[in-house]
């Protein structure tokens, strides 16, 4: 495949995850919206947001205004380097940003200069696994500003909370940081958790959980009864759609574990809005979309 | 209920809390960098007496020579917070759209000048930008780059805020 064709592939990707939610989300904001009661405004607010999502499909044109961050995790097989696959990327960013896929959203922190591309230092990321695949394997998130601003992150323990280092902690802390959230993140949300790991690796750790599947259900039985029991118990916060009130707070939660050093105990939190931007795809070395990973 | 420009203290005062508000006008977007150089001192390009604002960094590109929305919802507005009060009093603000809520500061200037928040969908950018009828100019664009740039929207027969 040449670098040509490998940029308009990434360029689907880019308008597909920026106009379409994944049938997964669409499934779990339906289920939201049932449960709601009629006459209130977490129905409307859930009316509203079917709406968009119908539109933005049909128009071709992003879900939400704010594109947020471009993060890509990319498993790359020997066929394409780091430095070309980044290349046709950049470029797939660049005419995505021209055509109006993607808001111009990369600001230099210093000067406050907009690059107009979506182009600049750590702009857009990406993560690279190598892989013995022959295909690449390429899955996209969009994560806007409003609900990467009421991520969180704590060391435990935490008296404030009252939350030691156990998993009682862990979920000290994730009720803590729904709550905290309320509205502003754009809910019902999906939560990313990581638990242990450095600040880095965790929060990024806490990013990648949100790739998996929203409707499936934990490897580790441990993990899988606590992702259930904080779905159960933030939704009976009462926080709602976009904080409206209402039964349906989140719509997923998503654990993932990292070691720790003895020292440190984290837990990082990132909330995703309704409008869960991510897709991915399968890419044969001869440029074939063999399959979309949410479908 | 219907809310058309002009947008006076009257027809503010009488809103309620909890009312679907469908507005049809010209509303002014800003948000953090429009707030910051306003509450500095910077001269505001455009007549905000009895303006709406909304905080929103809306996607818009060139097409055939016009400008075109493809996505215009609302930005967290507590970010505005430091500022919202006082710009509302200085300039006579009628109203602010936007998401989240805000805080005890702006609530008070509400109150005094006359002025309501208005509570979009977040993440609703196509049922918004489908209000938007015409882009009637936009100003501080070479300044803070589009998303941040004041637009001048003409909007009609909008979803309730």
């Amino acid at each position: 495949m040449d670098a040509k064709m490998l940029q308009a592939r990434l360029l689907e990707l880019i308008r597909r995850t920026s106009c379409e939610l994944p049938p997964d989300v669409i499934r779990a904001v339906d289920k939201g919206w049932r449960r709601e009661k009629p006459g209130t405004n977490a129905k409307y607010a859930f009316g509203v947001i079917r709406d968009n999502i119908k539109l933005a499909a049909g128009k071709s044109q992003p879900l939400c205004q704010d594109t947020g961050t471009i993060i890509c995790d990319v498993a790359r097989p020997d066929w394409v380097s780091e430095r070309a696959f980044r290349a046709a990327f950049e470029r797939a960013v660049d005419e995505a940003t021209r055509v109006g896929y993607l808001r111009q959203n990369s600001v230099d922190s210093i000067t406050g200069r907009n690059s107009g591309n979506n182009l600049g230092p750590g702009s857009p990321v990406i993560h690279f696994h190598e892989t013995t695949a022959k295909a690449l394997t390429a899955r996209l998130m969009l994560k806007g500003g409003g609900c990467e601003n009421v991520g969180a992150q704590y060391s435990l323990p935490d008296t404030g909370l009252g939350a030691g280092r156990d998993l009682e902690g862990v979920r000290r802390c994730v009720l803590d940081a729904v709550n905290k959230a309320q509205g502003k993140g754009c809910g019902p949300g999906v939560l990313g958790v990581c638990i242990g790991g450095d600040r880095a690796t965790g929060y990024v750790a806490s990013k990648e959980t949100l790739l998996r599947p929203l409707d499936d259900t934990n490897e580790d039985p441990v993990l899988a009864k606590l992702e259930r029991r904080l779905l159960d118990e933030a939704n009976t916060l009462g926080i709602g759609p976009m904080g409206f009130g209402g039964a349906t707070t989140l719509l997923g939660v998503k654990i993932t574990a990292r070691n720790r050093v003895p020292a440190s105990f984290f837990v990082s939190v990132s909330y995703m809005c309704w409008a869960y931007r991510r897709d991915g795809f399968q890419l044969s070395a001869a440029g074939r979309i063999a399959k979309w990973l949410y479908d | 209920m219907l809310l058309e420009a002009p947008f006076t203290e009257e027809k503010m005062r009488a809103l309620k809390v909890g009312d679907l508000v469908e507005i049809t006008g010209v509303v002014f977007t800003g948000r953090d960098a429009v707030h910051k150089y306003l509450h500095e001192g910077g001269k505001p390009p455009v007549d905000l007496r009895d303006a709406i604002i909304y905080h929103c960094g809306p996607v818009v590109v060139k097409e055939g020579g016009r400008w075109v929305v493809k996505a215009a919802g609302p930005t967290t507005s507590i970010r505005e917070e430091p500022f919202q009060g006082p710009l509302m009093e200085q300039y006579g603000l009628r109203g602010v759209i936007g998401k989240g809520g805000m805080g005890p500061k702006t609530l008070a200037a509400c109150q005094k000048v006359g002025a309501c928040y208005l509570h979009a969908i977040g993440g609703a950018a196509q049922v918004l930008a489908e209000c938007v009828t015409a882009v009637e100019g936009v100003h501080l664009m070479e300044e803070f780059g589009s998303p941040e740039a004041i637009w001048e929207f003409r909007v009609a027969n909008s979803r309730p805020w």
